[in-house]
């Protein structure tokens, strides 16, 4: 047996050195902007849920290992990134008790149940936040805003999506943003300079969230009656950019090729702006991610590489 | 006897309906909401299933084999409206409760399954001890899964209040919760099945007369298996 031959499951990764543990401390070095813009606007309960979510999510990986006498594996890191991507997903007023109960469908029920991490068929964190999402609806989109004018302690009010009228300032603060939302998704400057970290250091490629982004600025604006203002506003609002960035390129949950990739991301740019504009809910991200999660092996198997000299399968 | 014992038995682990044969789960994932609801679902069942059973069984020499599933219909149909007629007459709630899916016990693959894999090669008591384990069978999970969806899902049992309504878990209530159930009880009857380095795998519930006996021979895969060995 030549040792150098390592069979195992995905994610797969070519380059030398490159461990799973690498490649997720890298993602979540990616998503420390967007965790201190998070403690910047929503003050520092953000950071604890964040602590909380990461911690559970490890500790549920190990107790289930130890439970099970499986190898463990909570080292590789990747329980941290899905507890800090759930903890990313709520907002800041969310009960403790029910981010626990994400971070146990997400590690548990998604992740581990099926064999552990490269066997998951859905993104755990998605799942995690689509379950907390229909559970615990009122605390899901008690979109505070805690960081205001002076003399108001804490002001209510549509998650921007909802909202109309677009000007420089408003832009700006959507950019940075400074207004109610989920954690992590607020600030699209922060994703966007985690996305770039990423980019560089060779963890993603930048098919997915380009694609993704591009084609749900398209389609939004085809869907609107060409009404490219809403288009682009839509594109720094909702959880976009953390979707597209950090949850579309999951490598066990994303096409092989590069052919596939533009396809899934074609696909989740659709669904997200058929379910924003026809559908009237918030989450059509998640809802796109996770169906063309499911369609990854599909894709795989229609967007297979034709060896040199051979014949199409 | 004691094989009648061991086809009863057979229904509630080995060959459970719901778990291992995976027949009638439409009606598992959405009765088993309540607890109330699974118990009448399970009792009206297994009453049509043993019925059934053995009116099929009596007449297997008698129904033509080409017209076979007609038949097992028109018997199944003649069970389900009795049923349907008393529970509407004395249990209205669960009539309200169960809606559509009492009158679709007609259509159930449990009933139909079983007419089919059993009633119609076996005896009329071989055939009420099967329709009577399998209706304990598929009684006893949709049972195990509403008490767990009602607590958690609605915070209560048999419709009392136990946990608070804001400490509750919708999604175990709602749709994806009964996957996730059903996904999460087919894994535990594996896991108690198993024994120590042998693993449990589900029999596909062809019987003890092997693919010769079968109805469904041609065109399975499992006959295909079995001439290779």
């Amino acid at each position: 047996m030549n040792s150098s031959l390592i069979v195992s499951v995905s994610p797969h990764y070519h380059k030398q050195g490159a461990t799973t543990r690498r490649v997720m401390g890298d993602v979540l070095i990616a998503l420390i902007p967007a965790l201190i813009a998070s403690v910047i606007i929503f003050g520092f309960r953000s950071l604890l849920l964040v602590a909380i979510s990461a911690a559970n999510c490890v500790l549920l990986e190990f107790v289930w290992n130890k439970l099970f006498k499986k190898e463990q594996t909570v080292a590789d890191l990747s329980a941290v990134v899905t507890g800090v991507l759930i903890a990313y997903n709520v907002p800041v007023t969310m009960p403790v008790w029910q981010l626990l109960i994400g971070d146990f469908i997400a590690v548990i029920i998604v992740k581990m149940l099926f064999g552990g991490l490269g066997c998951n068929f859905v993104n755990p964190a998605l799942v995690g936040r689509l379950a907390m999402m229909l559970s615990f609806t009122e605390s899901m989109t008690d979109y505070l805003h805690t960081v205001t004018a002076p003399g108001v302690d804490l002001l209510a009010g549509a998650t921007p999506l909802a909202a109309n009228g677009l000007d420089m300032s408003s832009f700006m603060t959507l950019f940075l943003g400074n207004h109610g939302g989920v954690l992590g998704e607020t600030c699209a400057l922060a994703l966007l300079i985690g996305g770039v970290y990423l980019v560089v250091r060779g963890v993603i490629k930048v098919t997915i969230p380009v694609c993704f982004i591009a084609s749900t600025f398209v389609f939004t604006f085809l869907f609107n009656g060409f009404d490219a203002t809403t288009a682009f506003l839509n594109l720094f609002s909702g959880g976009l950019m953390l979707g597209a960035i950090f949850m579309a390129t999951d490598y066990v949950t994303s096409p092989l090729t590069t052919k596939g990739r533009v396809i899934f991301a074609l696909g989740c740019g659709f669904l997200t702006s058929a379910i924003r504009v026809f559908a009237n809910s918030a989450e059509g991200v998640s809802f796109a991610v996770l169906l063309m999660n499911l369609l990854v092996p599909y894709i795989n198997e229609g967007c297979r590489t034709k060896p040199v000299g051979g014949v199409k399968a | 006897m004691k094989k009648r014992m061991q086809i009863l038995v057979n229904g509630i682990f080995k060959e459970n309906p719901v778990l291992v044969l995976v027949l009638g789960c439409c009606s598992v994932l959405a009765i088993s909401v309540t607890v109330k609801g699974s118990l009448g679902m399970g009792a009206a069942l297994t009453f049509v299933l043993v019925g059934s059973n053995v009116v099929i069984s009596a007449l297997r020499k008698i129904i033509p084999d080409k017209i076979r599933i007609p038949c097992y219909i028109v018997v199944v149909a003649t069970f389900v409206t009795l049923v349907e007629m008393v529970v509407h007459a004395y249990l209205i709630d669960l009539y309200n409760a169960l809606g559509i899916f009492l009158p679709l016990i007609v259509v159930n693959c449990i009933v139909l399954g079983r007419a089919e894999m059993f009633a119609n090669k076996n005896n009329v008591l071989d055939s009420l001890f099967d329709g009577l384990g399998m209706g304990i069978g598929y009684t006893l999970v949709l049972t195990a899964i509403s008490v767990i969806r009602e607590l958690l899902g609605s915070g209560s049992l048999f419709g009392y209040q136990i946990i608070p309504e804001e400490y509750t878990i919708r999604i175990i209530s709602q749709t994806p919760g009964g996957f996730f159930m059903f996904g999460l009880a087919m894994a535990m009857l594996v896991l108690g099945m198993s024994r120590k380095g042998k693993k449990f795998v589900p029999e596909m519930g062809c019987g003890d007369g092997g693919c010769a006996g079968c109805g469904n021979a041609e065109g399975c895969a499992e006959k295909d298996k079995e001439a290779k060995n």
